[in-house]
This record gives structure tokens, C-alpha cells and sequence, in this order.
């Protein structure tokens, strides 16, 4: 019972790092415009773009949308992410925080939930489209609803994943910009980078093996409404792999 | 002893920061820190209050180790460190709402009514610290490091920059607390030392060149003034 209690304090210690967090996320006008730029890009790609946009494609779905938004989460992120720790460290906060009575794990894990937290509250008004679409279908609810949750699924998971990368660039220094920079190429280069090397030509035989490193494949998997444990494996190891990092970086003091 | 400092030593790269200290502090006393620039000083500071770790040798916080005890250490020290670093975007009453959450505080809503009376905050309450002057962000930073009650307070130059009338508020304000509680404080300014410290530890090129009361520190050295002692202790670095 007391082991129970010991918990749920660290649990809360967790949870006031993610309050200041989210204070200080909200209170930058930044924070605003990443949002709302984000919110006005999918809705040009899902209405008005011509080559992605529904109405021209005639199909009652959401495909275009969840293939733009791996792409726009590259910068979106790393938007998110990269004060996180750049600044404390730069304004020299992060001492204050380092010697009250969290341990690094503590700060860590709230600082990832709270940025986590904030990409999933970007996501939420992108429901619209989904209720749109149901209604304006022309038998009406004419979309396949299972794809739909699943491919929700696979962007939180997504988000997670680029959440953890855009917290260890932001360890890494002082500088919001190199943070960004640094966190848009690994974003990137995870989500991507491992399908396109996949069809060189001396790689033939291990193609798909190759494909399987990389974010995009578990991310259409996941999308396809299908939910495989080995993908959640994957997403879930590859996060705390870069959170990981971001506590021996954080650590790296003590040396 | 609330502070117990054998032989701490701390080494970045090739360089000595600190090279074999040691002192105590007993609880009911403030202690003035004085060294000259780079001597040392934050440095003891940032090990004591477990920021980084030490070289070599051990320290105690309330009889409790900093290397194996760190949480419990945290729990009983109040640290203001140099350049008093604050989140700008908060609003005071939400920096020590944090604060509170951290220490997970029984009743933070009155405590933070507390130090708010007690640092002379009142006006102030409910401001963006961005917008506050100096002398107020360093009364929030000390409202921030007492606000848990600790036994063991520590401020890195906590009057660096403040005008005369903010300087006397602030050592009111060490006084008052360093009735009950140990206080180690650094400093450039030796009348703040004859005004507030009773204990004086002198540190030089990371070694402790002069560890007494003030009364006594002035008898052995047959001077007046703790400039004079301060000086002729730490002079050889000047070239």
C-alpha cells in the first residue's frame, strides 16, 4: 500500500511539470499560430487543393488528410518541442528545476506527456473533417469509420514518436533553432528515409526488411485500421529510445 | 551541524574548481561565501544543492549525504541561484503555485499567501514576472527557495543589482530567516557580510583561505575592516 502511495506522488511531480508546461506552451503566441497554421494547411489539402482535396476526388475519405499530416507534424513538432529544453537551459531554469526533488526521469516524462498532450489538442478540432465527411457522404455515414480510428491511432503514435525526437534535439543545447533544425532531418529521416533507401538496387533482397525501420511502414499499417501489436512494439521502443537519450543528455552534468 | 563539507574537490577537465574544501554550518546562523570571481563559490553552491556531483570527498545536508540521499537533501534546501533565473511567461501566484506542486504541498494556497507577505510581494501577486522589476524577481526567487520551509537555505549573490532600499529589504529578510534556519549566502559586498553574516568563510583559487566568526577573523588579522582581510587574502590573483 505504501509502495501504491510513493507512486502516486511521483505521478503527481510528473503531472506539475506537464501544468507549467502547458501554462507556458499557451501563453507564447507561437504556440497559436504553429495551431491554427496547421489547422488552415489540412484544410486546404483536404477542400481546396485540387490534386488532394475530397470534393474533386469523390470518394467519401480521409486518405489525402492522413498522408499530409506525417508531413506537416515534421514541422509542427520540432515547433512544439523545441523550447522545451533549449530554453531552461539557455535562461538558466533548468538549474532551479534540476534541485528541487524530481529526478530527471520526472522532468523528462512530464515535459514529453505535456508536449504529447498538446499535438493530440491540435488534432482534436480535425474531427470536423471527419464529421463533415460523414454527413455530406452521399449515402450519409459512408466511411469506413474502423480506418478512420485507426489511422487517429497511428498519428498519436506518430506524434509520440516525433514528440520523443523533438525533445532530445532540444536537450541537446541552448539553441531553439539548431533544435528545430536537427529535430525536422531525424523527424524526417525516421519517417522516410528508410522506404526511399529500401529501393536501391543492392538492397533488393532485404527490401522489405529494410522498409520495416523505418516510421511510414508501421504508420500504414497502423492506418489500415489494422492494430498489430508488433507496430504498437515498435512505436512504443522507438520513443522511449529517444527519451532515453534525452535523460543521458540531461544527465551528461553529472559527468 | 546542518552542513557538513570534507574535503570536496571538483575537477572540469584538468582544472581544479574547488580542491579539497572543508566546512560546517551550524543551524541558526548565516554564513558569508566570499571569494573572488571564478574562485570557486557556485560551484560548492551547485554540488551542495546536488546540480552536479563532486570530484571528490563527501557533504552532508541536515546529516543526510548528497550523493545517496539526493531527494531528501532537495527536500531541506531552498537554493537562489546567481542571475536568479525565473519563467517570464508566469504569472507570480503560478510560478509558486508550481512551486507548491513540486513540494507536493498540503495547503499551497496558504502558503504561497505566506511568502508572498513575508518577501513583501503583495502589490505584486498578480503580475507576469516578465514585468516585474528586479528587485521584485529576486524576492520571488527567494519566495520560490523558502517557500518549502527548508532548514538549509542557499543564495548565490542574492543582492547582485538591487538599489540601496531593495538591498536593505533583502538582508532584513536573510536576518529574519537566518534566526532559525542556516543560511549560506556569497558576495562581492563586504558590508553585507558585517551587516548580516556572523560565520565568514573566505575562498580562494578553490581553497578556504580563512574559515571564522567574523569577530574573531578580525582580532587574528588585526584589521578593521573585512576588506582589508579579504584583500590580503585573495590579492596573489590579481596580476
Amino acid at each position: 500500500m505504501s509502495f501504491f502511495k510513493i507512486d502516486l506522488v511521483k505521478l503527481y511531480r510528473v503531472l506539475s511539470i506537464l501544468n507549467k508546461e502547458i501554462i507556458g506552451f499557451f501563453s507564447s503566441l507561437a504556440a497559436y499560430i504553429s495551431m491554427a497554421v496547421f489547422l488552415l494547411v489540412t484544410g486546404l489539402f483536404l477542400w481546396v487543393f485540387p490534386d488532394s482535396s475530397i470534393l474533386d476526388y469523390g470518394y467519401a475519405g480521409l486518405d489525402s488528410f492522413f498522408i499530409v499530416v506525417p508531413y506537416l507534424f515534421m514541422f509542427l513538432i520540432p515547433a512544439i518541442t523545441m523550447r522545451s529544453l533549449a530554453e531552461e537551459q539557455k535562461d538558466g531554469t533548468f538549474e532551479l528545476l534540476a534541485t528541487r526533488p524530481l529526478s530527471d526521469w520526472q522532468i523528462v516524462l512530464g515535459k514529453f506527456l505535456a508536449s504529447l498532450l498538446i499535438v493530440i489538442l491540435t488534432l482534436v478540432p480535425t474531427l470536423i473533417y471527419y464529421i463533415s465527411v460523414y454527413q455530406l457522404g452521399i449515402t450519409k455515414g459512408n466511411i469506413d469509420t474502423g480506418a478512420v480510428i485507426g489511422s487517429y491511432l497511428g498519428l498519436i503514435l506518430l506524434g509520440g514518436v516525433f514528440t520523443s525526437i523533438g525533445l532530445f534535439t532540444s536537450s541537446l543545447g541552448k539553441n531553439q533553432i539548431i533544435a528545430f533544425t536537427l529535430s525536422v532531418f531525424l523527424c524526417f529521416l525516421s519517417f522516410s528515409a528508410f522506404d526511399s533507401i529500401s529501393t536501391l538496387i543492392i538492397f533488393q533482397n532485404f527490401e522489405n526488411s529494410i522498409s520495416a525501420l523505418g516510421i511510414n511502414q508501421h504508420y500504414q499499417s497502423v492506418s489500415r485500421g489494422v492494430l498489430d501489436s508488433r507496430d504498437f512494439i515498435y512505436f512504443l521502443s522507438f520513443a522511449g529510445l529517444f527519451l532515453l537519450f534525452t535523460k543521458t543528455v540531461l544527465g551528461a552534468r553529472k559527468w | 551541524m546542518s552542513i557538513v563539507v570534507d574535503k570536496l574537490s571538483k575537477t572540469y577537465g584538468t582544472q581544479n574548481a574547488i580542491d579539497g574544501i572543508s566546512f560546517q554550518a551550524s543551524p541558526g546562523s548565516v554564513v558569508g561565501f566570499l571569494g573572488p570571481n571564478g574562485a570557486g563559490k557556485s560551484t560548492t553552491m551547485k554540488i551542495l544543492t546536488c546540480y552536479i556531483p563532486q570530484s571528490a570527498g563527501t557533504a552532508s545536508v541536515c546529516g543526510m549525504d548528497i550523493t545517496t540521499h539526493s531527494m531528501e537533501v532537495r527536500r531541506n534546501i531552498g537554493y537562489l541561484p546567481e542571475h536568479n533565473p525565473l519563467y517570464l511567461e508566469m504569472y507570480v501566484r503560478e510560478a509558486l503555485t508550481f512551486v507548491g506542486s513540486v513540494y507536493n504541498h498540503g495547503n499551497p494556497q496558504k502558503r504561497i499567501n505566506e511568502v508572498i507577505e513575508l518577501c513583501g510581494l503583495g502589490d505584486e501577486q498578480n503580475k507576469k514576472i516578465s514585468t516585474l522589476s528586479k528587485g521584485y524577481r529576486q524576492r520571488l526567487g527567494l519566495a520560490q527557495a523558502i517557500f518549502s520551509d527548508p532548514a538549509v537555505l542557499i543564495l548565490d549573490e542574492p543582492t547582485s543589482g538591487l538599489d540601496p532600499n531593495q538591498v536593505i529589504g533583502i538582508r532584513n529578510l536573510i536576518t529574519e530567516l537566518g534566526k532559525t534556519k542556516t543560511v549560506i549566502l556569497s558576495t562581492h559586498i563586504m558590508q553585507e557580510v558585517e551587516a548580516v553574516c556572523e560565520q565568514v568563510i573566505i575562498i580562494n583559487k578553490g581553497k578556504i583561505v580563512a574559515d571564522d566568526k567574523l569577530n574573531n577573523m578580525k582580532l587574528t588579522h588585526q584589521s578593521k575592516s573585512l576588506e582589508d582581510i579579504f584583500i590580503k587574502l585573495t590579492s596573489s590573483t590579481v596580476h
